[in-house]
């Protein structure tokens, strides 16, 4: 079962983050690229949305946008919730802190006392399973435990200041693209974990479809250059042949999308 | 989204956690023993003293085959004398105070004019073209070249002194501090930004920490060319109201035709020099470096 949205018309008030009309240009004159444009997307408060698409895509600069890295040229970014987490595909961990002040740091740049940051860091390492290692400094982790500390500091720096109740925003680009096969596939069912117990909303940017439809609530497609949202999938609590059918739809059109830049060069 | 789960999501869940835990016992980094005191002992203080020991020896050797008249070699125990009789008068005390407290203040002042003019260097972009290559220049000139103009402007006071110390000093610890900024990995500032970090706290909580490794090995160079300058001031600039510090003590010993006494005055240089990093950079250096796992270099 593969329900194919043609328009996506949630509410605003229903959603998490909406783009209208985004475009993003860099550079001037000639030299100028069309990164984004007109992208129109909305995540609703508590959804996984998978953002696909080959190199090129745009994917970076829409979570840039998102996260107030960086300005659109035109069109709205709306959002709804605290400020968004944004996570990497390295941990890029501060080397000299140890895994509980790297989660702490979000927390102490938003003021909070030192005990209240205590208390929160070692919630959100136990909730990625690192109670244990709150002490160690980053050299002394493997790539997967870092990668994992790094979660539960997106997670502080979008919901420590969400305490009123404003529902929590994360932004991954590629954030498990650098790991091994076997720590990749435990990593995306922690991150499923995290996602249902903490209720954030996670706009997940990738290049692989398995792992897009294995994830994701929805899946949407971006186009290369400029990026344009070309289409998306409603991939939710897919199993099985259902699952694997999608795959191959979606993995199809990726491919469509890649080879129509190779007639257009 | 918490909602209640079924029974079989919690047994996939405690298979996942037993996978995950097995995974970070596995790929975790084997952390490397610390070595017995005994043991780092005999790796970090027998190699050195040996050597010591086979240099003076050498030297006894060179001193019983005469090839050069005592004025030119001294016995290795005649040095000894000197430095001995030196230390028993208080006079050894004295000239060392002397030159170590205008060392250490004369680096401590570089510090302080060094450290904001580091971080104008490399954060503006108009000061670094302006004066970062002048600043890298000054470090390449020898500080003695500045000794003739600091006692026309100064006379033979202590500024002259402190002036050539200072300009010896500040462009290597603004130029450490400029590299360690520049070997940022440029992610660090934007993680902190996407975490919340305005300027000034990114400065304070992402910047200098980052930079720490750099700005110490700036520090480090600084205070050898602060010492160096100074002992190059002193051996020029002599005055009976400057009082008597190393590099005096030097120079009275060439006056005096006493090489003995100028072997004392190597000596006790070297010893300042050797103590200092020994007692302060070395640890410093090394706590900062174990932090980050930097322990490559260290052995």
């Amino acid at each position: 079962m593969t329900a194919t949205l043609e328009a996506p018309t949630p509410s605003d008030v229903n959603a998490a983050v909406a783009l209208s009309g985004v475009r993003k240009v860099f550079g001037h004159g000639a030299g100028a690229v069309v990164a984004l444009d007109g992208v129109d997307l909305r995540v609703a408060p508590g959804e996984f949305v998978c953002l696909l698409g080959a190199s090129g895509c745009g994917k970076s600069t829409l979570l840039n946008l998102v996260a107030g890295l960086d300005a659109p040229t035109s069109g709205e970014i709306a959002l709804t919730t605290s400020r968004p987490a944004v996570m990497f595909q390295e941990a890029a961990l501060m080397p000299w802190l140890t895994a509980a002040r790297n989660v702490e740091l979000p927390l102490r740049l938003a003021g909070l006392k030192r005990g209240a940051r205590r208390a929160k860091a070692s919630e959100l390492l136990s909730l990625v399973r690192l109670g244990e290692a709150g002490g160690k400094r980053p050299h002394e982790l493997s790539g997967g435990m870092r990668q994992r500390v790094a979660l539960a500091r997106a997670l502080a720096s979008t919901l420590g200041s969400a305490e009123a109740g404003t529902p929590g925003l994360m932004l991954m680009d590629e954030p498990f693209a650098a790991l091994d096969a076997i720590t990749r596939d435990v990593l995306q069912a922690e991150l499923v974990r995290v996602w249902r117990e903490t209720g954030t909303a996670i706009v997940f940017v990738t290049h692989d479809v398995r792992e897009a439809v294995r994830l994701g609530q929805r899946v949407v497609l971006l186009s290369s250059r400029p990026g344009r949202v070309v289409r998306e999938w409603n991939v939710d609590g897919l199993t099985g042949a259902d699952e694997s059918n999608s795959i191959e739809e979606i993995t199809a059109h990726l491919r469509e999308v890649i080879s129509g830049h190779a007639a257009a060069s | 989204m918490a909602t209640p789960q079924p029974p079989e999501t919690l047994e996939a869940d405690r298979g996942l956690a037993a996978v995950g835990a097995g995974l970070d016992a596995l790929d975790a980094p084997a952390q490397n023993r610390r070595k017995s005191p005994w043991q780092r002992f005999l790796h970090t203080a027998v190699p050195p003293i040996v050597a010591f020991g086979l240099l003076l020896g050498t030297w006894q050797a060179l001193w019983a085959s005469a090839i050069w008249p005592e004025f030119q070699l001294p016995a290795p125990a005649a040095v000894w004398d000197t430095i001995w009789a030196t230390v028993q008068s208080g006079d050894a005390a004295e000239i060392l105070w002397t030159s170590v407290s205008r060392a250490v203040l004369g680096f401590l002042v570089a510090v302080i004019i060094a450290t904001p003019l580091g971080l104008l260097i490399a954060k503006v972009r108009v000061v670094r073209a302006a004066i970062g290559s002048l600043l890298t220049g000054l470090q390449s000139l020898p500080s003695v070249a500045w000794v003739p103009a600091a006692i026309l402007w100064f006379g033979l006071t202590p500024s002259a002194i402190y002036f050539v110390v200072l300009m010896g000093s500040v462009p290597s610890i603004a130029n450490g501090l400029v590299s360690g900024i520049d070997q940022i990995p440029p992610l660090l500032p934007r993680v902190g930004q996407a975490l919340g970090a305005g300027k000034l706290s990114s400065a304070r909580h992402i910047l200098l920490p980052a930079a720490l490794p750099g700005y110490l090995a700036g520090l480090k160079q600084g205070w050898a060319f602060s010492w160096r300058s100074l002992m190059a001031a002193e051996i020029i600039a002599t005055s009976p109201q400057l009082g008597l510090g190393l590099g005096q003590f030097l120079h009275n010993g060439q006056s005096l035709n006493d090489i003995s006494m100028v072997i004392a005055a190597i000596f006790l240089i070297l010893l300042v020099g050797i103590g200092i990093e020994l007692l302060l950079f070395r640890p410093l250096e090394r706590a900062v470096l174990r932090a980050r796992g930097l322990t490559g270099a260290l052995g």
